[in-house]
């Protein structure tokens, strides 16, 4: 199997022998925030792009085709003009928060990349905790949201703010059990350990039943915390204009854009972790010679292969389902989809305890 | 070791959105009149301000979510023992999912779930 362990411990060996502790320690810092804010940069292009081209395709039209070969570098023309344009603070707003909340939530969508796992051995952080980190840290980012909301002192960033904070907390419950079946059947919070225990097949196929409706729950749970159709209340464009980022402009606007972008990325890295085997290649059981073969494509390959093609269903989502009021959006939540969890977990635990699965 | 890469992360995150809105700021100086600091409304000037009295329902969800976002944290050590425990884990959370349970049940009774 590739493993970009030996490229990493050269960089390590290197550095530490002509840096001293201190110096490679710092300059390990460098590398990680250049990779970091690249990977933003890339992934920001290359996602806002691919929601338009797919929406485009739903649609029966060509979508941006204008700049660039195929309309590849409208969205760096898209930064480009946000850049330049101007960076609205209104009269009334509270000037202080509202200048600190896309910083909040650029923070929060940064630090949930730390214990990612993007190929085999290519990790930020594998701490020992991953999957509760997760949690735990993007349970922030509501924090930003309702702090943009409640700054801008307008009435649609308000009430989007405060639709998007109960619906995140709503599904986030959801969202957690979901994981937790995985915990369950692996045993283990850590991120390494989780992709390693579905070397001979992912916890979908292996997993049985409750892993299936575990992926399902988490999917939707997801788009839910995202903010993305059909759970797009938060930012209903017909009703609330924008949302919590109605009074936002320039850069601070794109800098939410960003954000929320990343976070889609982030959950479907998530769900391709726990559900889909990480960067593990389709494993089947005894098949060496299959395995063997599927070990040539690298890890990386695999593993954003399994995100985007998650990206791509949300973003099917959102053009085949209409749009949810707030009321049947809660009780979709708090009505199905927690009790269902809640007795999927106690299938799973029954299932993992008596060795059912494969 | 690596909580040493989160700061380098957070500075990151801070670099980019300042670097961002920096170049922003130098790049288009802006001008100012009374229109652009009003709240958008679509055109309308707001009656009301928004820093008032919300839907209380909003508040009902935040609290519920508390009791079982506690109840969550709860169930990620117990889920990373099931398998060594064995059948003492599940007779163990099945009192206390049904413990939690039965205030949900008083939640769904009172009315809490509905939106109004």
């Amino acid at each position: 199997m590739f493993s970009l362990k030996s490229i990493t411990d050269s960089i390590q060996v290197w550095l530490s022998a002509n840096l001293g502790a201190t110096g490679a320690l710092i300059a390990q810092c460098v590398i990680v925030i250049l990779l970091a804010i690249a990977l933003f940069a890339v992934l920001g292009l290359v996602l806002v792009l691919m929601e338009r081209k797919v929406a485009a395709r739903m649609q029966v039209r060509l979508g941006p085709n204008r700049v660039g070969p195929w309309g590849s570098m409208q969205t760096a023309a898209d930064t480009l003009k946000l850049i330049v344009k101007e960076g609205l603070t209104p009269d009334g707003a509270d000037k202080f928060l509202f200048n600190l909340a896309p910083y909040i939530v650029m923070i929060v969508a940064m630090l949930l990349l730390a214990p990612i796992a993007y190929a085999n051995n290519f990790q930020i952080w594998d701490i020992n905790i991953g999957v509760l980190y997760v949690t735990a840290v993007s349970s922030l980012g509501v924090i930003g949201i309702l702090m943009a909301g409640w700054a801008s002192n307008n009435n649609y960033s308000l009430l989007g703010a405060m639709r998007s904070g109960a619906q995140i907390v709503s599904y986030e419950l959801s969202a957690g059990l979901a994981i937790l079946t995985i915990v369950v059947l692996t045993g283990s919070l850590q991120i390494s350990e989780i992709v390693q225990s579905q070397a001979d097949g992912w916890w979908i196929f292996k997993g049985h039943i409750p892993a299936i409706i575990a992926f399902i729950i988490f999917i939707i749970a997801v788009t839910a915390e995202t903010n993305r159709a059909p759970f797009d209340l938060a930012e209903a464009e017909s009703e609330l204009t924008a949302g919590f980022h109605t009074e936002y402009s320039g850069m601070k606007f794109a800098l939410f854009f960003l954000a929320e972008y990343i976070n889609i990325f982030i959950v479907c890295a998530i769900g391709a972790t726990l559900f889909l085997g990480g960067w593990m290649p389709l494993h089947i059981g005894n098949w060496q010679a299959f395995n063997h073969i599927m070990d040539y494509i690298p890890s990386s390959v695999w593993f954003f292969g399994k995100v985007f093609f998650l990206i791509f269903l949300i973003m099917w989502f959102r053009w085949t389902f209409p749009r949810l009021r707030v009321d049947q959006l809660l009780n979709l939540e708090w009505k199905y989809l927690l009790p269902i969890s809640l007795f999927n977990l106690l299938l799973v635990t029954m299932i993992a305890i008596l060795g059912w699965h494969f | 070791m690596g909580a040493v890469y989160l700061i380098a992360l957070i500075v990151a995150a801070v670099a980019f959105s300042a670097g961002g809105i920096l170049i922003g700021k130098l790049l288009n100086k802006g001008s100012k009149n009374p229109q652009k600091g009003e709240p958008y409304e679509c055109g309308i000037a707001p009656i009301v301000s928004p820093w008032h009295q919300f839907n209380v329902g909003y508040y009902l969800f935040a609290l519920l979510f508390l009791i079982f976002d506690v109840e969550l944290i709860f169930m990620y050590p117990w889920a990373t023992v099931v398998k060594e425990m064995g059948m003492v884990a599940l007779v163990e959370i099945v009192i206390f999912i049904f413990i939690l349970f039965l205030g949900f049940l008083y939640a769904h009774k009172k009315g809490a779930l509905k939106w109004m």
